[in-house]
C-alpha cells in the first residue's frame, strides 16, 4: 500500500483504472443478461481509452492519443452499438445467458488472477511496480475473457468475450510498452473492425441455419459423433 | 523492390477488382490471370534475391528463407486458381453456390493470398501478426460459403479458436516489444526483424522465454498443432476444396514460418544467457511436433470424410516439420525446408484430386466414393499417386525429406527415431486402408466423369518426383542459404 501512495498521482490513476478494467472483466463473467453484458463491455472500452490517454500524457507519447481516440470510437462506441443493433434485430436483448455454475467460475477467476501475478513475478525488466501490476492485470483480463468464452452458450456473448480478450491485449501493449508502433496499432484496429463486421454477418447465418444463436447446438462436427 | 511491390500489389488489387466483377466466368479467368501475374513477379523477386542477396530492411525484408516461401505461395496460388475455375463452375451449375457468392469467393481468395505474401515479406513482427489474423478473416467466410449448418459451425469454430489462439501470439509480440524497448532506442524499429536479430543476444531472456511460449501456442494454433488443431479438419472439410488446398498448402507453412523466425530470436536471447537454456525452445517445438505427428496419424484411422482424412494428414506433416525445426542443426533444417516445399505441393495436388473425386461421387463420405480409376482415370491416378507421394514412398520428394529428418534424428536424438518410424507406419496404414477401395473398388452404376483440371496435379506431382530424384543445384543452394540463416551453418 505504501508503494501505491509513493507513486505520482497520474500513475495512481492508471493503476486504479487498471483495477477497474479487471473488475469489469469479473463482472462480465458474472453477468448473464445480454444487454448488460454489452454495456459492461462498452464501459471496459471507456476505461481503456482513458488509461491510454493518461499513459500518453504521462510518457509524452502523442501517438498514444490517436490510439486512445481509436479505442474510444471502436471499443466503446462502434462495436457495442453494432452488437446492440444486431441483438435487437434478432430479439436477443432481453435474453439471458447464464453460466452453469457461476460461483465456481468466479472462484476459478480469482485463482486465475493469482496465477497471472505469479507468472510475471520473475520478470526482472518489470521492476517498476506499475508495469508489473499492469502486465499481471492485462494477462488476467486475457485469461478471464477466455474463461468467459468457454462458459458462454450464446454467439453474442461469445463475441463480447472475444472482444474483451482483444481489450486485454491492447491494455498490455499500452501499459507495458506505451503502445505498439503506430502502423501495427492501425493494423490491429483494422483487423478488429473487420472481425466485428464478420461476426455480425455470422449471427444471421447461424440463426438462419439452426434457428437460434445457441452455440450448444453446433455439435455436428466432432470426432465422436461420427 | 519493384518485383516485391508487384507481388504484393497483384493479389491486393485483385481482391478489390474481383469483388466488383459480376460474371462468374470473367471472374474466374481474371482470378487465374492475376495469380499468373503475381507468380511472374514473385519469380522475378526470387531470382533477384538469389543473385544479389537480401532485399529491403525497413518495412519489408526478403532473404533466402522467406523468398522461397513467397515463390511457393504464388505458385500454389496460381495452380489452385486453375483448379478453382473448373471446380467452382461445377458447384455453380449444381446450385450449391450462387453467382453473387462467387464474387465473395474470388475476392476472398485473392485477399487470402495477399495476407500470406504480406506475412512472408514484412519485416515487422507486429505486421506479421496483423496479416496472419487477416488470413483468418479472409478465409472465414469461405469456410461457410455453402451455408450448410455444418459449414457455419466449422466457420464459427475456426473463427473463435483461431482468433483466441492468435491473440496469444499478439500477447507474445507485446512481450517481445517490451524486451526490445530496453535494448533498441528507436521505438519504431523495435519490432523490425532485422534489428531484433542483430540485438537478439541483448534481449532479456526471462521476458523472451515467456514471449516464446505465447507465440508458439498462438501461431501453433494456426499450424494446427495438437491439442490446438480442432478447427483444422472442420474448416478443411466444410469449405470449398480450392480453399482446403491453399489452407493446407500455404497457411500452415506461413504460420510455421512465423514460429521459426521467433525461435531464432529467442534462441539468440537464451543462448547468450548461458546455462543451456537455449535448448528449451527447440525442445518445446519437438514435443509439440511429435505429439501432433502421432495423434494425427492415429486419427487418420477413424475418418469417414475424405477431406477430413487428408487434413489430418496435414496436421501430421506439420507436426513433423515443427519437430524438425525444433531439432535444429543443418541436416534437420534442410530436411524441414524441403519437406515444407514437397508437402505443400503434394497436399494441394491431392486436394485438387479429392475435390474432383467428391464431385464425381457426389459426396465426401469415403464409403460412397468408389471406382474412381474406372470412371475418370486421371482423377483416380492423381489421387493414388498423390497419396503414394504424401505417404513417403520413394522416389518422391517426401521420401527424401523424411529420410533426411530421420537421419538427423538418429544423429542427435536416436531414441526419438522409434516413435517417428512407427508414426510414419501408422499414418501410412491409415491412408491406404481407405484409398484402395476408393480408387480400385467397383464403380457404382451411373457414375460419370466431371469436367476437371488435372494439369495442376500432374505438374505438382512431377515437381515432387523431380525433387525426389535429384534436387536441382539452384534449388539446393537456395535451401542451403536458408539453412545457413536458420541453423547458422549450411549443409552443402
Amino acid at each position: 500500500m505504501q508503494q501505491y501512495f509513493d507513486l505520482p498521482l497520474i500513475e495512481q490513476a492508471i493503476l486504479t483504472l487498471a483495477a477497474m478494467i479487471l473488475a469489469t472483466s469479473l463482472a462480465l463473467l458474472a453477468q448473464s443478461r445480454v444487454v448488460a453484458t454489452i454495456r459492461l463491455f462498452a464501459w471496459q472500452g471507456v476505461f481503456l481509452a482513458v488509461i491510454t490517454a493518461l499513459v500518453a500524457i504521462d510518457t509524452g507519447e502523442p501517438h498514444l492519443l490517436i490510439s486512445a481516440l481509436l479505442t474510444l470510437s471502436l471499443k466503446a462506441a462502434f462495436i457495442p452499438w453494432l452488437l446492440v443493433r444486431q441483438a435487437r434485430s434478432l430479439n436477443l436483448l432481453k435474453e439471458s445467458d447464464a453460466a452453469i455454475r457461476p460461483g465456481l467460475i468466479l472462484l476459478m477467476a480469482g485463482a486465475l488472477v493469482v496465477f497471472c501475478y505469479n507468472i510475471v513475478q520473475p520478470i526482472e525488466v518489470l521492476a517498476a511496480s506499475v508495469t508489473r501490476n499492469a502486465v499481471a492485470l492485462s494477462l488476467a483480463v486475457v485469461m478471464l475473457s477466455m474463461l468467459m468464452l468457454i462458459t458462454r452458450r450464446k454467439a453474442v456473448t461469445q463475441v463480447v468475450a472475444f472482444m474483451a480478450l482483444e481489450n486485454g491485449l491492447f491494455f498490455a501493449a499500452v501499459t507495458t510498452t506505451q503502445g505498439m508502433p503506430l502502423v501495427v496499432e492501425l493494423g490491429i484496429a483494422f483487423d478488429v473492425m473487420v472481425a466485428a463486421v464478420i461476426f455480425g454477418v455470422f449471427f444471421f447465418h447461424i440463426r438462419d441455419s439452426i434457428g437460434s444463436l445457441d452455440i450448444e447446438q453446433l455439435v455436428r462436427l466432432s470426432e465422436h459423433s461420427e | 523492390m519493384t518485383a516485391l511491390l508487384l507481388t504484393l500489389l497483384a493479389p491486393g488489387a485483385g481482391a478489390i477488382i474481383l469483388a466488383l466483377v459480376p460474371s462468374v466466368r470473367v471472374g474466374s479467368f481474371l482470378n487465374i490471370g492475376i495469380c499468373l501475374f503475381g507468380l511472374a513477379a514473385s519469380l522475378g523477386l526470387a531470382f533477384g534475391v538469389l543473385g544479389s542477396g537480401p532485399l529491403g530492411g525497413t518495412e519489408f525484408y526478403v532473404d533466402a528463407f522467406n523468398v522461397y516461401l513467397i515463390a511457393l505461395t504464388a505458385f500454389v496460388g496460381f495452380t489452385t486458381s486453375i483448379f478453382s475455375r473448373t471446380y467452382m463452375a461445377h458447384e455453380v451449375s449444381t446450385g450449391r453456390v450462387t453467382p453473387r457468392r462467387m464474387r465473395l469467393y474470388h475476392s476472398s481468395f485473392q485477399g487470402f493470398l495477399f495476407t500470406m505474401l504480406l506475412a512472408l515479406s514484412t519485416n515487422n513482427l507486429g505486421i506479421l501478426w496483423v496479416s496472419l489474423e487477416g488470413a483468418t478473416l479472409a478465409t472465414v467466410l469461405l469456410v461457410s460459403l455453402y451455408r450448410t449448418p455444418e459449414s457455419i459451425e466449422a466457420a464459427w469454430k475456426y473463427f473463435i479458436l483461431c482468433g483466441v489462439g492468435i491473440a496469444q501470439a499478439l500477447f507474445g509480440t507485446v512481450l517481445v516489444y517490451l524486451a526490445a524497448a530496453h535494448v533498441i532506442p528507436d521505438a519504431d524499429q523495435a519490432l523490425h526483424w532485422t534489428v531484433l536479430q542483430q540485438h537478439s543476444a541483448e534481449l532479456d531472456p526471462g521476458v523472451m522465454s515467456i514471449a516464446f511460449v505465447f507465440l508458439l501456442v498462438g501461431y501453433g494454433t494456426k499450424v494446427g498443432l495438437v491439442p490446438l488443431h480442432n478447427w483444422l479438419p472442420d474448416a478443411h472439410s466444410e469449405g470449398p476444396t480450392p480453399m482446403s488446398a491453399v489452407l493446407s498448402g500455404l497457411l500452415l507453412n506461413v504460420a510455421l514460418y512465423a514460429i521459426v523466425r521467433v525461435k531464432m530470436l529467442t534462441e539468440g536471447a537464451l543462448g547468450a544467457a548461458g546455462s543451456g537454456l537455449g535448448e528449451i525452445t527447440g525442445q518445446l517445438m519437438m514435443g509439440f511436433g511429435l505429439i501432433s505427428f502421432i495423434v494425427a496419424g492415429l486419427f487418420l484411422h477413424r475418418q469417414r470424410d475424405i477431406k477430413r482424412l487428408y487434413s489430418y494428414s496435414s496436421i501430421e506433416h506439420m507436426g513433423l516439420m515443427t519437430f524438425a525445426f525444433g531439432l535444429g542443426g543443418p541436416l534437420a533444417t534442410f530436411g524441414a525446408l524441403l519437406h515444407m516445399t514437397v508437402h505443400s505441393l503434394t497436399k494441394s495436388a491431392i486436394f485438387v484430386a479429392v475435390g474432383h473425386a467428391s464431385q464425381i461421387a457426389g459426396t465426401q463420405v469415403m464409403e460412397h466414393i468408389r471406382g474412381l480409376i474406372r470412371t475418370q482415370p486421371a482423377v483416380g491416378w492423381g489421387l493414388l499417386v498423390g497419396t503414394l507421394a504424401i505417404a513417403g514412398f520413394p522416389p518422391f520428394g517426401v521420401f527424401i525429406s523424411e529420410f533426411l529428418l530421420l537421419t538427423a534424428t538418429m544423429k542427435s536424438a536416436p531414441w526419438l527415431a522409434l516413435p517417428l518410424l512407427s508414426g510414419l507406419a501408422v499414418a501410412f496404414a491409415g491412408l491406404f486402408r481407405y484409398l484402395q477401395p476408393m480408387v480400385f473398388g467397383a464403380q457404382p452404376a451411373g457414375q460419370t466423369a466431371v469436367k476437371s483440371s488435372i494439369v495442376p496435379v500432374a505438374v505438382h506431382l512431377l515437381i515432387v518426383l523431380w525433387l525426389g530424384l535429384s534436387i536441382p543445384l539452384v534449388l539446393a543452394n537456395w535451401f542451403d542459404q536458408a539453412t545457413q540463416l536458420i541453423a547458422g551453418v549450411g549443409l552443402l
